[in-house]
């Protein structure tokens, strides 16, 4: 059941993939998706409500990857519910068999197909790493002891290409101090980058058991990447991989895409630039296990 | 200041659908300064009135609508129009209209959408800046509002839609956390920044807030 935290404290290079819950009820291909990638990955990210868009529900899917043999990721983030909610949610997740919180913000309700709801952000990241903490330290965040406290594996995210980065820094450092035992990165593509901020990221980390994934999104266009650059904050796909891009018919470009991943996992892998990779196909989880092969894990 | 924006015309007439004779009610303060109640818009809210086939029975620009005693001997002085009025149309913020309805028992209209309260950057340019949390955090964040400033009034450092210093929800705006970042930066004391703030105690305030700094001799006075 802890198969993804036993697989960071191994130290073995780490991978996991990513499910997007569907928008509605039928969930055949999730479930399809759920099915391919549970053997293959260490774990599986579930997303919550992403991009502020209304979808099934991270615990549920979480536990449904459980019960099927695999290891979830529960993403939780603070944007729908108050911090009574949240923990109330954090024990039903666990009472439910999922031992791995990601916690987040959220993505601002404005950017999503709900814009007139009411954001909440009681408890943002910093304070939700904290509060997992707590709970497996047997206590609410008021302070109240629990009834058997919880025992889950703790992850945070951090963009290595934010733009400025020195506040980013200081907040990964914060989100570390509270507690966070995993990272995976958003998006990265520009692998010196990476790297230099992984060497960053190693000092902070030094003397302590925090794990880094690095976040690899895959490409499928050319017109993707430019979108990302221009509209996804803290993205940035460098000029040499555009091209790269623009340089095959666009029918295959994907299979580029795929190539660049997984050449990405290669680097981080044989240069030990960090503990695994947290891989999101967004909606085309179908070719994750030909990227796993490209990268020669599988 | 309590920023307001006056509703759409339409929307107005809707509201007074079914009353005839109108008393217009506007502000000498914030509605005066943001151009929403003051003695031009009401000027202008009753022409527009009229040839809509409205009776206007009186207008006043009280001296702040929000202050409830003086709407009351605003209405008393004006005791004949009140009393011929089927309803009052208030150009200022929520807490003006609400003024009017201890003052009244007839038909109240708000004329204005209350925003935000704001700082005026420069003429009819303003900003929202604090949002009364009940707490101030100022000394913390470098005197610049994490809480108002931010899109999610977030603590502890930007959120991944922080891009190039502004905001992923409004590119108008500017991080609130690149400023903060800066503005600590500058003093030296981002030892500031690395502090793990908790959550506001969202009750610091019970709501709806309510004040009673009178003495007991005052009160005793009043009653």
């Amino acid at each position: 059941m802890a198969r993804y935290r036993e697989a960071c404290e191994s130290g073995k290079f780490v991978v996991s993939g990513e499910i997007g819950p569907p928008k509605g009820t039928d969930v055949r291909e999730m479930v399809h998706h759920i099915d391919l990638l549970k053997d293959l990955v260490d774990g599986l990210n579930v997303t919550d409500n992403q991009s502020a868009v209304l979808r099934l529900g991270s615990m549920a899917v979480s536990h449904e990857i459980v019960t099927r043999g695999g290891d979830a990721i529960y993403q939780v983030t603070c944007r729908d519910r108050n911090r009574l909610a949240i923990q109330n949610d954090l024990l039903s997740a666990h009472f439910l068999g999922i031992r791995n919180v990601l916690a987040l913000t959220g993505d601002h309700v404005s950017v999503g197909d709900h814009k007139d709801a009411k954001e909440v952000y009681d408890f943002e990241s910093v304070q939700l790493i904290q509060a997992v903490k707590k709970m497996n330290e047997g206590f609410d965040w008021a302070g109240n002891e629990l009834q058997g406290s919880t025992d889950f594996y703790i992850g945070a995210v951090v963009t290595p290409e934010s733009d400025p980065i020195e506040p980013q820094k200081l907040k990964f450092e914060k989100k570390v101090e509270a507690g966070a035992q995993f990272f995976q990165t958003q998006a990265v593509y520009d692998m010196d980058n990476f790297q230099r901020f992984m060497e960053y990221a190693r000092g902070v980390t030094e003397g302590q058991d925090v794990k880094m994934m690095a976040g690899l999104v895959v490409l499928t266009s050319v017109g993707m990447a430019k979108y990302m650059n221009k509209f996804v904050p803290g993205v940035f796909v460098p000029d040499d991989l555009l091209e790269e891009m623009a340089s095959v018919p666009k029918e295959e470009a994907l299979h580029k895409g795929m190539e660049i991943c997984a050449r990405h996992i290669r680097f981080c892998m044989d240069n030990n630039v960090c503990d695994g990779v947290h891989i999101m196909a967004i909606g085309k989880e179908e070719i994750v296990p030909d990227i796993l092969r490209m990268a020669g894990l599988i | 200041m309590n920023i307001t924006k006056q509703k759409p015309f339409e929307e107005i007439l809707e509201s007074l659908a079914n009353d005839t004779n109108i008393y217009i009610v506007g502000c000498g303060e914030c509605a005066t300064q943001t151009q929403t109640g003051g003695e031009e818009q009401v000027a202008d809210i009753q022409a527009r009135l009229q040839e809509a086939g409205k009776t206007i029975v009186a207008t006043d620009v009280a001296h702040s609508t929000c202050h409830e005693l003086d709407m009351k001997r605003i209405f008393r002085q004006n005791k004949a129009a009140a009393a011929t009025a089927d309803a009052f149309l208030v150009l200022s913020c929520g807490g003006g209209v609400q003024s009017v309805r201890e003052a009244t028992s007839k038909h109240v209209v708000p004329g204005a959408d209350s925003l935000f309260v704001g700082n005026t950057k420069r003429n009819m340019v303003f900003e929202e800046k604090c949002s009364l949390c009940g707490e101030c955090v100022l000394d913390e964040y470098g005197a610049i509002c994490p809480v108002t400033r931010c899109a999610k009034g977030i603590l502890n450092g930007p959120c991944g839609g922080t891009n190039m210093g502004k905001c992923e929800v409004d590119s108008e705006k500017d991080c609130a956390w690149v400023l903060i970042y800066n503005q600590l930066k500058s003093e030296d004391k981002l030892d500031k920044f690395m502090k793990i703030h908790s959550p506001k105690r969202w009750n610091a305030v019970e709501r709806p807030g309510r004040i009673n700094g009178r003495t007991a001799d005052e009160e005793k006075g009043a009653a």
